[in-house]
């Protein structure tokens, strides 16, 4: 047997020794479905927060962080193993989240020793929860057209601007963002810089936005004349347009792997909807056209997680690739089908909004359906990933916009 | 995906080696312009045999053949790797007829001696078969009018089959006919034998095929392939394997399609500049690459699966068959509209791939009968 096959072996006996049976089958498994950690959000339940510590001890919320760092010293590849070995029972990962997903791994590579020696423990211990602080109300898909100014004064730099869709910024503790530290660049995908911030900071306000679903995971966030320490800088000063495009990288493929869940679940779901909703007991699906679009989702479906193991499979540096915007793409559709479906199934008992004569599961779903219609937009709309498909794999040349 | 981690997807050094040296022969010698050529002078074979022979020798077509009958003894997946570069050029030699039904079916339910008198010629290049099935008044293969009716030393087969692929050129042909009860059995019968006679047919997609009548023709009871009154069924993991292997062949069709309307794209210039920077095609021909990309990883799993998982199989023969036809034809639509005007004159190449995606579109089922099958299999 391969070190790695050994390594399975082990790995796939820990999680299941160690992970509460509460947890299974709860989760995709994906780098942002669990508990995200931070000073905000109280998390109760004793299983999670005793799934968070085993994870901490054994180094295994960042594995292929370094062991100073709080990681687990491990190769990628030992890494993809555990996840797979998680999302083969359903077990969330014991902490989730942007710090470990993708500020970590910019840290880790951009960043300087003070830098990681000071944020990457607290995020592998879920002590620190962080937000992304990109788009602004005229940055969104031309994210270089970013305003927020960061002008230097003495060892700080003074913050004034805002940033929009900044999610769950209200739960968090810290944000890394895109500002502006040099207004007369030639370009202005130059003069950017990366400065990260303490949300504490006087100066800084957070507001929530309600979407149509009623939900509200994403905030605007308002800096007014918000002091942040010089030594928050990182990378080189108005060079930061090439890390943030190496974290958007990092947004795309964990975008479209935070989607895959379970494989096959999309289908299953559809099909325990249509049975609740139509009333066909176990039984075919009565409607061949109905049955047909089912299918075909569920072909979707398996076709992507086949596509998302092929690119793991192939990918022995972990950095992502141009890959990463095709699965955000199809990712991104095949959560809108599964949705579109399982309203069609439904019927007007998928047009609840709250209240009596609806039950909580459609209720949910419902919104959950609403929800869905930001995923082809967030993290780069699928025409910004079609546009870099474009350029970036098949060479096409740059044309107007 | 009912186990939790995914087949292995990538290819080894030599499967790399095999796909590179395949490209290179099928792109050099074996350009998609021949079919015109076919076509045009009503060529009675339809196909090269040099070419046939060359493959013979360079020991693809034995890839999966058994070492006892004189093959590489490799698995599916190697000979989806020739199949796949097959597609490129949209290549007629007799893949389909003789190594995804004919050797395929062998492989599945034949005996011993049967195997052992065909399947070292179908390696060594030298004996074609095909499976003749199709018939003009059922469009389901359970259903069978061709008759083989008890005879003292056997059965007596009368019936017609249409669009027998390569039913004119092959040494040996596997015909389903009802048996007692009207149930298929399948049956092998040499090309030369009394009652047995043959009119070529010639489709859009150039691939070489039959009208293939049989008239009382006599044959002994170990001519059965398989059991007696089990052809259906035979047929049904015969036609699973021979649909992954023809998912791979409109991979590689897709793949060369989608590539040369990519140079055309760059090279093609109006409005003063190369029309590929029209977002409007851009987009599109990201969609396509995206789905090939998506056609590409449930080729591999379905040809891994036919190697490791046999229990599989159904599922995955659905779903590459289904997503090659989809795929291909939509590809190959794209392609021509792409190329504008030159895209649909004779001249031009790109034509000659949507005749061939129509034509795999309607062979091994349609993608709705996959997608029936497909949720009948998982329990809807």
């Amino acid at each position: 047997m391969s070190d790695l096959n050994i390594f399975r072996e082990e790995a796939r006996a820990w999680i299941r020794e160690n992970a509460p049976r509460s947890l299974w089958g709860t989760s995709g498994s994906g780098p942002f479905e669990g508990y995200w950690g931070g000073s905000k959000d109280l998390e109760a339940d004793p299983d999670i927060l005793g799934w968070r510590d085993r994870g901490i001890e054994k180094g295994w919320t960042a594995p292929s962080w370094p062991k100073e760092y709080g990681g687990g010293g491990l190769s990628v590849a030992h890494e993809q193993i555990i996840h797979e070995e998680l999302k083969a029972i359903g077990v969330p990962r014991p902490i989730a989240g942007q710090g470990l997903a993708m500020f970590g791994p910019v840290l880790l590579q951009y960043g300087n020793d003070e830098q990681r020696a000071e944020h990457l423990p607290k995020i592998a211990r879920g002590e620190v929860r962080w937000c992304q602080g990109y788009s602004e109300p005229n940055a969104g898909s031309d994210l270089a057209n970013l305003q927020l100014r960061a002008e230097r004064d003495g060892d700080e730099f003074v913050l004034n601007g805002q940033k929009v869709w900044t999610s769950h910024a209200h739960l968090s503790d810290w944000i890394y963002c895109l500002a502006r530290t040099n207004p007369k660049a030639p370009k202005k995908q130059m003069g950017i810089s990366i400065l990260l911030a303490d949300l504490g900071t006087p100066g800084i306000t957070v507001r929530r936005i309600d979407l149509i679903s009623g939900y509200s995971p994403f905030c605007e966030t308002f800096f007014d004349d918000a002091r942040v320490p010089a030594k928050n800088l990182v990378g080189e000063l108005d060079e930061g347009w090439t890390i943030a495009k190496a974290i958007l990288g990092h947004e795309r493929s964990s975008i479209g792997r935070s989607i895959a869940r379970q494989p096959g679940s999309a289908e299953r779901e559809v099909v325990a909807r249509a049975r609740k909703h139509l009333g066909v007991g176990h039984g075919p699906i009565p409607d061949p056209l109905l049955r047909d679009e089912v299918a075909g989702l569920g072909m979707l479906e398996e076709a992507f997680h086949l596509t998302l193991a092929r690119i793991e499979q192939s990918s022995k540096s972990g950095t992502p690739g141009p890959e990463g915007s095709i699965s955000k793409i199809v990712g991104s559709e095949l959560k809108q089908k599964r949705f579109e479906l399982g309203m069609k199934v439904a019927g007007i008992l998928g047009l609840g909004w709250e209240g009596p004569g609806f039950d909580d599961d459609d209720l949910e779903y419902t919104r959950d359906w609403l929800r869905s219609r930001a995923t082809t937009i967030e993290g780069g709309s699928s025409e910004i990933q079609k546009n870099i498909v474009s350029k970036r794999v098949l060479g096409l040349p740059e044309g107007k916009k | 995906m009912s186990g939790h981690t995914a087949p292995s997807l990538l290819l080894n050094d030599e499967q790399k080696m095999l796909s590179k040296t395949a490209h290179e022969f099928v792109r050099k010698r074996a350009p998609a312009a021949r079919l015109r050529t076919f076509r045009d002078r009503k060529d009675e074979v339809g196909f090269s045999r040099e070419i046939w022979k060359e493959m013979a020798q360079l020991g693809w077509l034995g890839l999966q053949i058994p070492h006892e009958y004189d093959g590489l003894g490799l698995g599916f997946f190697d000979l989806c790797i020739v199949l796949e570069e097959s597609g490129r050029e949209l290549m007629p030699e007799p893949f389909v007829s003789t190594l995804l039904l004919g050797a395929q079916a062998l492989l599945l339910g034949g005996t011993g001696a049967q195997k052992k008198a065909l399947l070292a010629g179908v390696a060594a290049g030298e004996k074609l078969v095909s499976v003749a099935y199709e018939e003009r008044g059922s469009r389901d293969f359970r259903h069978v009018e061709t008759v083989a009716r008890a005879s003292d030393d056997g059965f007596e087969i009368t019936g017609e089959k249409i669009q027998v692929l390569d039913g004119h050129l092959v040494d040996a042909i596997i015909v389903s006919a009802a048996t007692g009860g009207g149930a298929p059995t399948l049956f092998l019968v040499d090309s030369n034998a009394k009652g047995v006679t043959t009119t070529q047919q010639f489709r859009i997609d150039g691939q070489s095929s039959a009208i293939v009548r049989f008239e009382n023709v006599a044959v002994a009871l170990d001519s059965v392939v398989g059991e007696l009154g089990k052809g259906a069924a035979l047929l049904q993991t015969v036609f699973d394997r021979a649909a992954v292997g023809l998912a791979a062949h409109m991979l590689g069709a897709s793949e060369q399609a989608l590539a040369d309307t990519l140079a055309y794209l760059k090279e093609r210039e109006q409005f003063d500049v190369p029309i590929g920077s029209f977002q409007a095609l851009q987009h599109r021909a990201v969609a396509l690459y995206t789905e090939i990309a998506l056609l590409r990883s449930v080729v591999l799993a379905a040809a891994r699966v036919i190697d490791e998982q046999p229990e599989e199989v159904p599922r995955f023969a659905c779903l590459a068959k289904a997503l090659a036809s989809e795929t291909f034809l939509h590809v190959a639509k794209e392609a021509i509209q792409m190329h504008g005007g030159i895209g649909v004159t004779d001249e031009h190449d790109i034509g000659l791939y949507i005749k061939r995606a129509q034509a795999t579109y309607m062979t091994f089922g349609e993608p709705s009968q996959h997608r029936r099958r497909w949720a009948e299999l998982h329990g809807y």
